[in-house]
Formats: C-alpha cells, structure tokens, sequence
C-alpha cells in the first residue's frame, strides 16, 4: 500500500518536474529585471562594472528574445504562401486587433471582451479549485495519517483519478441540471487527486524526529497538526496544489466549449463555428499566459509559505 | 534504596515470535539527584534504547522507570531531551522552537510576560541570544545544539537527558559545548543522564560512566565512579593521572568487548 502511494508520489513527481522545468525558463525570463532595476537604482561608478553587467544581462534575455524572434518568422513564412490555410501571426494581429485593443467592450450576451471570458473561466477555476483545495488537504490529511483510511479509500482514488475531466461532464450535469455548477465540478474533480495524494505523502513523510519533539513536548492533536504537521508537510502540499492549479485550467478550457455562455473555453468553440481563426490564436496565446501566472502565483505563495521548511 | 532516578530491571524485546530481537537484558540503574551519569557502549548496543525509554518514547517489555517517586511510561515535561541531529523546528525562529517548548510546559504557572522573559534567559545561558530572530538553516551546527540545549533546560526537567549530543560536532565545536553543558550543569545542579560513545567526554563531564555490554540482550557491564573534583578544566585533565587512568579503565573495558563481543552473551 505504501508502495503505491509512493509510486503515484512518482506519477506526480513526473508531472512536479515540469513545473521544476517551467520555474528555470521563468527565472530566465524573470532574471534581467532584477539586473537592469538594480543599475537603475544605483549607478555603478565603474564603467567596467556596468558593461559587465550589461553583458550578464544580454546573455540573459537575448537567448529568449532570438528564439522566440524565430519561431514568430518561420511562423509567419510557412503561412505566408498562397493556399495557406493558417494565419500567420501579423494576419492574427491585423484580425484581432479590436479585440486586443478592447479587452473590457460588452455588447450583451456572450459578446464581451477578451478579459471578460477570462475572468468568467477564472471565477469557475477559483470556486471549483477552492473547493479541491479545503476537501484535497482534508483528505490528503486523513489518508495521511491513518492506514485504515488509506486502505478503503486508495483503491477509489487510484480508479477515479484516471478517469479523465470530460468524463465527469455528463454525468455532473445529469447531477447539477446546470452548466456552470457542472463545470464547476469538473475543475474541481480534475484538481483534487494530486492534492490528495501530495498531500498523504506529506504527512507519512513527516520526520520522526519532528514527532518525537511533539511527543517530548507533549503536543496535544490539534498543536501538533498546527505546530508539526502542516508545516511539515506544506512542501507536499504545494507541489500537489501546483499540479492541481494547472489541471484544473487545463479542464476548463475543454468543460466551457461545451457547457457555453462566456468564458474562455466557449470564445474558442465559437470563434471555430465562425471560422475566426485569428481569434482562436489570440485566445491561445491568452489561456497559455494566465495559465503560466496561474502557476507562478501557486509557485510563489508556496515558496513564501514553506520557506525554511525544506532545510534540514 | 529511594534513589531520585530508578530503572529498575527493565527488558526491552522489539517484534514478536521469532523475528523477535532481545535488546536490553535486565538493565538495573539508580541515579541521585544532580548527578550526571554517562552511558557508554559500542554502536547498537541499546543505549539509546534505554535513553528513550526513560524519556518515554519507548516502552519497557518488563521493568520500569521511577522517577521522583512516580512511574514513568510516556514522555512528560519533566525529562527533556536534546536530540543528536538537534531536531529544531525548522519553520520556527530560534525564539519560538525554545518558547514552543516553555509555553507548553509553563502554561498554568508562568504569565505571557514571564514565558517570554524565561525564553530569553535561557537563550542568553546558551549564548544564543544574538540570533533569537534567526531559523535553524540561518546557523551552524553547533548552534543549532545550543538551541536545542535551551530547548530542553527551558522545561526545567527534572532529568535532562542527552542522546549523542555532540556526535554530529566536529571537534572543536564539541569540546566548546562540553565546556557550556559543564558549566550550566554546574550552575542549575541538573540531573543528567547522556549517551555518548566518546571516551574523552564521558570522563570529563560524568559522576559516573555506565558501560554496555554488546548487543543484543545488552545489560550494564560495569559502572565507573569518576572521582575528579568539579569543576574540571579540560586542558589540566590532560596531564591528571586519575583522569588518564580512568580514561583508560574505560578504552580497556570497550576495547575488550570489542574483541570478544560474544563474552556476555555466553
């Protein structure tokens, strides 16, 4: 039974190090405003000093700034020939004008601006990731701390937890007699086992020494969860709440293009059915950033929370 | 007969049935008040064992632990421990691992103000207090130790009880903690019981040296009484004839064990 939670911490520790992966292109990203903020700041007397630190900030955001320089051209060149079927990314831009310039517009119905429809599938990714986030920690916990509990309830969780988000689509449905509560529910579903699990294996990994402090000390149950338990586990826990984030905006996309109304996931569905294809790329390039903030933001409180727990 | 510390014939068997594993055998000790005993014996030998039975984390499989009069059998704040690896909460400043220990332990008796007042104090006996602010990962080693001694005097134990305290120090470190544990045990008289598998810091510090037979089934092999007047200075020791003697007494006994572990057993 350990073994299998284990593994499954495996499952996961997989999908941990794309994030890992992810936070090094950020800090490539992120690095030279630190650099060109601090000579902003305070000009170095030495000229030498400040070339050098020019250089260390090229080397940084050139990499960057090339590669993607590239890809927008071999883009633009392979959609540019006659019978092209594709936009290329002036032709997005030219189309989508209107709506980058006017992210706020409303003309009723499902015709708002861009930073409406996200904000309509964010406000479902904070009510159904919330939910996963109190019962996937309270699960996590109990699953965590007791071996009977882990024994009735892994096998439920190891069947369900492959059942993908979409699944659940028809049947939350059937249940709710609702869309937005149906995809809801689905964001929730689909974020909820890795915060489980992550958070389970937290706990079991709990240093015996922490628990013998607690024993010596005489903790009753609830100082030794505030004071030695969460604490302890919060790595876990993040690294399962940052998988959870970034299912969870992976589900809505596909749960809005069917469930309707406004939100990213239908924009995409309708701009298809209105062969607006520009606009599918703009929301592309929309849902790849807020899902990239999404996960420095989970990324970011962790690292806040959990400072100094990881050292020995 | 009414010692302040007894353990009094305890046997400890881990597992059952045939993977069964006899670890102590029938260990009898009597500790007087303000005494510091040292137990010494090779690696596995048990006698972290009967350190952690004493603190309460262990239970006995026959026999038992009377402290001040009173059975023991599960970890109270009147026995403290300093653990090897110092087991600070790493989340927690220095300031707030020692007051964890003090508010739990002083709740009823000493108000908000006074805890605080305790927490700082001991930090202060330890050395510690120019990194109240500070959490584990912001200090060295022996620091760390320190912390964790505070940690355990702060509860006023009635027994302070050392499991390899120094033993992940390097040299100079240990010998500068020594030289503080001697002085605070000095100055507060506080019962102490250490395990320990260097020679040299047994006799310094010790009332009394315990030393263990092999495992398994360890029992105490002999107890030396180590009668150097206090306190001790360390580089004086070095030329002491009783000291080096004893210091001998105890390589002499270890060393034969160690030759021929099977000797008790038999």
């Amino acid at each position: 039974m350990m073994s299998a939670i284990l593994d499954r911490n495996m499952t996961f520790g997989a999908g941990r190090e794309r994030p890992a992966a992810a936070e090094t292109s950020t800090a490539a990203v992120a690095r030279p405003a630190a650099p060109s903020a601090r000579s902003g700041a305070a000009p170095p007397p030495d000229p030498g000093a400040w070339g050098r630190r020019m250089r260390n900030a090229a080397a940084v955001v050139l990499p960057p700034v090339i590669v993607t320089a590239i890809f927008l051209l071999l883009w633009e060149m392979m959609t540019s020939s006659q019978g092209a079927v594709l936009p290329g990314p002036s032709q997005v831009i030219t189309d989508t004008w209107e709506l980058i310039v006017n992210p706020f517009y409303d003309y009723g119905g499902n015709d708002v601006g861009m930073a409406w429809q996200l904000l309509a599938s964010l406000e479902r990714v904070a009510y159904g990731y919330a939910l996963a986030v109190v019962a996937g920690i309270g699960l996590g916990v109990l699953v965590g701390q007791s071996t009977w509990a882990m024994r009735g309830l892994d096998p439920l969780f190891q069947v369900l937890r492959t059942v993908p988000p979409l699944a659940w689509l028809p049947i939350s449905l059937a249940a709710f007699q609702a869309s937005n509560p149906s995809a809801i529910f689905v964001i929730f579903i689909t974020a909820i086992w890795p915060i489980i699990i992550n958070t389970s294996v937290g706990i079991r990994n709990i240093s015996q020494d922490y628990v013998n402090v607690a024993r010596v000390l005489r903790l009753n149950g609830f100082e030794y969860f505030t004071k030695i338990m969460l604490p302890a586990a919060a790595p876990y826990v993040f690294s399962g709440l940052r998988i959870g984030i970034g299912l969870a905006w992976l589900a809505i996309v596909a749960a809005e293009m069917l469930i309707g109304g406004v939100g990213i996931g239908f924009f995409i569905w309708d701009a298809w059915n209105a062969s607006m294809l520009s606009d599918i790329v703009l929301a592309l390039v929309y849902v790849g950033l807020v899902g990239f903030f999404l996960d420095r933001l989970v990324a970011i409180v962790g690292k806040w929370v959990t400072r100094g727990t990881q050292a020995g | 007969m009414t010692s302040y510390l007894s353990i009094e014939h305890i046997h400890k068997t881990f597992g059952e049935g045939p993977t069964a594993s006899e670890v102590l055998r029938d260990v009898d000790l009597h500790v007087d008040r303000g005494e510091f005993i040292s137990i010494i014996g090779h690696s596995g030998c048990g006698k972290s064992t009967v350190l952690n039975i004493v603190a309460g984390l262990l239970e006995t499989s026959t026999g038992a632990v009377i402290l001040d009069g009173k059975e023991v059998s599960k970890p109270g704040p009147d026995r403290s421990v300093v653990f090897q690896n110092h087991s600070l909460l790493p989340w927690l400043t220095v300031r707030d691992n020692v007051a964890l220990a003090v508010d739990k332990t002083f709740k009823g008796t000493k108000s908000a103000a006074e805890r605080r007042e305790w927490v700082l104090q001991t930090l202060d006996m330890v050395g510690m207090s120019h990194a109240l602010d500070k959490r584990p990962d912001e200090i060295s080693g022996g620091m760390k130790q320190r912390v964790g001694i505070a940690r355990a005097l702060a509860m006023e134990p009635k027994v302070l009880l050392m499991d390899e305290p120094f033993g992940a120090l390097d040299a100079l470190t240990r010998a500068h903690l020594q030289d503080e544990v001697m002085r605070i045990q000095s100055e507060l008289g506080n019962t102490v019981l250490m395990v320990t598998h260097d020679v040299d810091e047994a006799v310094l510090l010790s009332d009394r040296i315990v030393m263990m037979t092999n495992g398994p089934a360890a029992t105490i092999g002999e107890i030396l009484e180590i009668d150097l007047p206090k306190p001790r200075e360390r580089l004086a020791m070095a030329d002491n004839a009783q000291y080096n003697h004893y210091r001998a007494e105890v390589l002499r006994f270890l060393h034969e064990r160690h030759k021929n572990p099977e000797s008790e057993a038999a």
